[in-house]
């Protein structure tokens, strides 16, 4: 039994390291724009796939093949907001938001176009030989994901606490006019910020192929568990929103493996609902106050 | 004339346009089509009311759609009632369960009250299809009965033509009447400001959680109605791609007018049947039309079209004054 829940605290916080590295993908546009990016899911997938072809398809080594994946991600990442989002006559919230899911459903036309609709994947980072660890049995490829969600996290939490591009780009989300007049370049800077988050998202996809294999539609559900862990952990708070992910995975993990592995999804779902009647701001989300 | 009036009049001719439709085209794949949007103008129009005029977002609806299906299929297979009696069974639970989720659900705001409805339409997905001794899973329920008058059945889609648009037309009709009464401006008070709304006695949580419930029995009579014409339900109808297509529509068609609903239903719901012909690029080509609409026609197809109207009239005036 002790073996067992070790077993599922590892498997879901490896799960929990992938929901909070979407969640902190959420977390980026939500700094700039105040806006659900709901294409983050398919910035994942596109990372991934990428990451395939740059492998298979060029024969690059594993270094550059990252990088250029997560260069190109970011590339349309940046593109969506220059092409759909800026040009957009209407600034309302409810608009931007189906504006991205538009763009999702493109993306991933885009991708079934180009990669067809069979299973793309990839072999282990470092070997698929599983390290024993507290009688637990966890793969190489599982510390990646952690690590890289790590390292992602000291990167955002530096970046916008101790930059003043990440301060900027704070500014803009809190009040783009104020921002415009202290010589900030409101544009520029939604557009780093969905650039950002496509190499956050393309990250996620690299790190994670070679262990769920891609399909052109999995970034739909990825999507909103990563969704999820953000609001779980208070939305746009990069702390709240690793939190979040690894609550959500240990919840998911946890439930299965101790309640119902049918029913792990609706666990999840009806515990985010509670901690949501009980905190409306998620966890680390602090209550607004509303001038009048 | 009233708003109200002039509103109920534009409703009556349009009403004759879309009765005379089958006078003139009778082919049973359009018709279906039609049916389909009869149905998702009753959902749209509910939603209008949330979305438009109270400023609440929900991505959930779908769910509801999904209770007033399923509840009044099965009770209709397992226990032979009337149709007509489990749609009204199915609106009643229905409504019942909204009042249990809004009133919690709806004290959230923004992104959070959107993540509370989604999570809502996807335990109500999965119940559907794990539940699969109650609901048949993934393969859904076929040989739901049809309705009747007497030993008349609504069998063939004609028939069922007359009905979904009658109960869509209807749907609008009270809409509009919502509207234009004193809870239709509470709720546009509370759209513009919540705050201010409470500081002028209106209930905001009451107003809220009142319409949400107006908008579940919407969504749960197009339920119903879409289980007992098609005769065959699976969960698959009722995923959260349907709550995000209907709040599209609302959007697409123009957030705060009812008229609206019926356009951007009308637009929206046939576009995957024509897209069929692109074949694999129709998913391609239906983001890029979603996403341009809603760039460049920010009002929604309404807003559009009554923005094309002033500048028409503007530009006769001008042309008079200039004579």
């Amino acid at each position: 039994m002790n073996q067992n829940l070790a077993q599922f605290i590892f498997s879901g916080t490896t799960t929990g390291a992938i929901y909070a590295l979407i969640a902190l993908g959420f977390c980026i546009v939500e700094n700039s724009m105040k806006i659900v990016n709901f294409a983050q899911g398919d910035f994942l997938t596109l990372g991934g796939m990428f990451m395939f072809s740059m492998l298979y398809a060029l024969h690059l080594s594993i270094l550059p093949a990252i990088v250029l994946s997560v260069l190109a991600v970011a590339l349309i990442g940046a593109a969506m907001e220059r092409f759909a989002l800026r040009l957009a006559k209407s600034k309302e919230t409810v608009v931007l938001v189906f504006i991205t899911i538009g763009a999702s459903i493109f993306i991933r036309g885009g991708i079934k176009l180009i990669w067809g609709k069979s299973p793309k994947s990839l072999p282990y980072f470092s070997g698929a030989h599983p390290i024993d660890l507290l009688g637990a049995r966890i793969l190489p490829q599982s510390l990646w994901v952690i690590g890289g969600t790590i390292a992602v996290f000291l990167a955002l939490h530096h970046f916008f606490h101790h930059t003043k591009q990440g301060k900027a780009m704070k500014a803009v989300a809190y009040d783009p006019k104020a921002a415009a007049l202290m010589g900030i370049n409101v544009e520029a800077m939604m557009m780093l910020s969905l650039a950002l988050a496509g190499g956050v998202g393309a990250v996620a996809g690299i790190l994670i192929i070679p262990i769920t294999t891609m399909t052109f539609d999995m970034g739909v559900m990825l999507g909103l568990k990563g969704f999820a862990a953000a609001v779980l952990g208070g939305y746009g708070d990069v702390m709240g929103a690793v939190i979040g992910g690894l609550l959500l995975g240990l919840l998911e993990s946890l439930g299965a493996g101790l309640i119902s592995s049918t029913y792990k999804d609706v666990i999840a779902f009806v515990v985010l609902l509670l901690v949501l009647f009980l905190r409306p701001r998620g966890i680390l989300g602090k209550e607004e106050w509303e001038r009048v | 004339m009233s708003p109200l009036a002039r509103d109920r009049l534009l409703l009556l001719t349009m009403g004759a346009m879309i009765f005379s439709i089958p006078l003139v085209m009778r082919n049973p794949y359009y018709l279906n089509v039609l049916n389909i949007v009869a149905l998702n103008v009753l959902v749209v129009a509910g939603l209008t009311l949330l979305i438009g005029y109270a400023g609440q977002i929900s991505l959930g609806h779908g769910g509801f759609y999904a209770m007033g299906a399923y509840i009044s299929a099965l009770l209709a297979i397992h226990l032979g009632w009337n149709p007509w009696i489990t749609t009204g069974i199915a609106m009643a639970l229905t409504g019942m369960i909204a009042l249990i989720i809004g009133i919690p659900t709806l004290r959230l705001r923004g992104h959070y009250l959107v993540m509370a409805t989604l999570g809502f339409n996807l335990i109500v997905y999965i119940l559907l299809i794990q539940l699969d001794d109650i609901t048949g899973g993934p393969s859904g329920l076929s040989r739901i009965p049809y309705y009747t008058i007497g030993t008349w059945g609504f069998t063939t889609d004609l028939r069922c033509y007359w009905l979904v648009w009658f109960f869509a037309l209807l749907g609008l009709f009270l809409a509009f009447n919502l509207v234009h009464s004193r809870m239709g401006r509470a709720l546009m008070a509370i759209r513009e400001s919540e705050v201010a709304a409470s500081c002028l006695g209106i209930e905001t949580w009451r107003c809220k959680t009142e319409v949400f419930i107006v908008s579940a029995l919407m969504a749960s009579l197009a339920g119903s109605l879409y289980a007992h014409y098609m005769s065959f339900i699976s969960p698959k109808t009722f995923d959260i791609f349907y709550s995000i297509e209907v709040v599209a529509m609302v959007i697409v068609g123009g957030i705060g007018s009812l008229w609206g609903a019926l356009l951007g239903s009308a637009f929206l719901t046939p576009l995957p049947y024509l897209l069929h012909f692109f074949e694999e690029y129709k998913d391609l080509i239906y983001g890029a039309i979603f996403m341009g609409v809603l760039i460049f026609l920010p009002q929604g197809l309404a807003g559009g079209l009554v923005k094309l109207y002033q500048k028409r009239r503007l530009m006769s005036q001008l042309k008079k004054v200039q004579e």
